[in-house]
């Protein structure tokens, strides 16, 4: 075992995989924004407080911030720009919160967003009193919480159907 | 954040030999760490990733225990089957300790790990007020300053932070031990005394010390033996997810034939840096109804030790209530 002051690591992005050399220290937070200007993901409090950094790390949600590059060798990451599929439309999700108009600001949504999805995948979409349980880890200072638990039961109910 | 040098170990024997150098530190989930890291909570030169050891197996040994890899996650913990079955107290405090997109991370081995969430502990290098967890010596602002959150037992006129863990409530409660390995070898640390009152940590000599985890050892995992118990977790809290507790309670309860209490476990969180077991009044709920007017005396004629501070002695009902909740609730009844 050899400790390195650089780690290679080759995660996945949205579908791509990446090779990329990062100080140990790089989170997938700021590897997500500064190296692959991928900037959906969001810096709000950068110690596990908001999820405005949610991503999917092999299909969990996860906050970037709390999370090392260096432990992402061989995972599938996806953000927000690979949430929709190429051909431009939306995602349920996505297509969801526009409907239900889940977002005021925006900064949040990114995270939203992809909690949502997880929380979906997960099977804890069913209700309100769950949804706004496992949502609870993604602040919206705007307070559309209404707005985004109906758009999570709404495209919950769409994916059983 | 400080740089660090990164390795994978490959072997536990790889993590004990890296951790024989005291600039050493774990990374498991991670979740707590790289803010230790941000605050300067902890700065080590190296980290060593115990994401290939396994070590996250959720199972029974034959019948007698239920076994837990320290590499569990919340949610895996909080999710399975065998756990709500067995352990229903640490599947409630897995599911209820921070948030769904942390728990896919926390592991329960890092999670009993936590370091206080006092403010005035939790702040970043160079700490502008006194903390002497960040700077022995240097005296506790929280004493002087806000402290309705901090301890009603054990602490000391040096630091009244609380342990903030969920799970390590349950753990406790539930007579769990934690499997560890070290330089020294394998033992085995029964969770109940696991963490470290700021009082018994003084009598060790080490007055900021906060468990009985050597430098050097980790967490390999749990063992919570299989008596057929009913358990439940109260966790009270400002907002009603994603919170801290300001107490809670992990109640177990066997009911006799005669429908009364056989045998009952009670520990208190966030009302000390460990979790707080009540003996006396688990000894004296024997042959009670599982009613709250029956337990209500008994849980509160245990709690004369309480030493609140001038802003927080509504923790000591409020502790209280939420033991017999729990236990009530352990017993299948209305809390």
């Amino acid at each position: 075992m050899e400790f390195r002051t650089q780690v290679t690591v080759v995660p996945r992005v949205n579908g791509d995989p990446v090779r990329t050399t990062v100080s140990p220290r790089t989170t997938l937070l700021d590897w997500l924004r500064e190296h692959r200007g991928l900037t959906g993901i969001k810096k709000g409090c950068n110690e596990g407080a908001c999820g405005a950094c949610t991503v999917l790390v092999d299909g969990l949600r996860m906050n970037g911030c709390l999370t090392l590059v260096a432990q992402c060798d061989g995972r599938e990451i996806t953000t927000v720009e690979g949430l929709s599929p190429p051909d431009g439309s939306l995602h349920p999700v996505q297509r969801a919160f526009a409907e239900h108009d889940a977002f005021q600001c925006g900064y949040c949504t990114p995270g939203q967003l992809l909690s949502a999805v997880g929380c979906i995948a997960e099977g804890h979409a069913g209700d309100e009193g769950t949804v706004r349980e496992w949502m609870s880890g993604n602040i919206c200072r705007c307070s559309a919480y209404p707005q985004i638990t109906a758009a999570v039961l709404a495209a919950g109910e769409g994916e059983r159907r | 954040m400080k740089d660090f040098a990164y390795a994978r170990a490959g072997s536990v024997d790889d993590v004990v030999a890296a951790l024989s150098d005291p600039g050493t530190a774990v990374l498991a989930g991670g979740t707590e760490l790289l803010n230790w890291l941000r605050l300067g909570i902890a700065e080590p030169d190296r980290v060593v990733d115990i994401a290939d050891l396994g070590l996250d197996d959720i199972g029974g040994d034959g019948g007698s225990a239920l076994v837990i890899g320290a590499r569990a996650t919340l949610n895996a913990v909080g999710g399975s089957p065998l756990v709500a079955e067995h352990a229903g107290a640490l599947s409630s405090a897995c599911l209820q300790a921070a948030s769904a997109q942390i728990r896919h991370r926390a592991t329960l081995g890092g999670n009993v790990l936590q370091r206080p969430r006092c403010p005035y502990f939790r702040t970043e290098a160079p700490v502008p007020w006194p903390c002497n967890k960040r700077e022995p010596g240097s005296g506790c602002a929280s004493l002087a300053g806000r402290h309705e959150r901090q301890a009603v037992f054990g602490g000391t006129d040096g630091c009244v932070a609380v342990q903030p863990s969920d799970p390590a409530v349950a753990l406790a409660a539930l007579d769990a031990t934690a499997d560890v390995v070290g330089p020294a070898g394998w033992r085995s640390i029964p969770m109940r005394e696991f963490h470290l009152s700021q009082a018994e940590a003084a009598a060790t000599g080490e007055p900021m010390r906060e468990h009985r985890l050597d430098p050097g050892e980790l967490i390999l995992s749990y063992r919570i033996p299989v008596r057929g118990d009913r358990s439940a977790y109260v966790k009270v809290r400002e907002r009603a997810s994603y919170e801290y507790a300001i107490v809670s309670a992990a109640g177990t309860v066997r009911l006799g034939d005669d429908g009364r209490i056989a045998a009952a476990r009670i520990a208190l969180g966030s009302v000390a840096q460990r979790p707080w077991r009540l003996d006396d009044a688990e000894a004296a709920l024997v042959g009670l109804p599982a009613t709250r007017e029956a337990l209500l005396p008994v849980v509160d004629a245990a709690l004369p030790d309480a030493a609140p501070l001038a802003q927080n002695a509504f923790k000591v009902p409020m502790a209280r209530n939420a033991a017999v909740r729990a236990l009530l609730l352990a017993a299948g009844g209305a809390a």
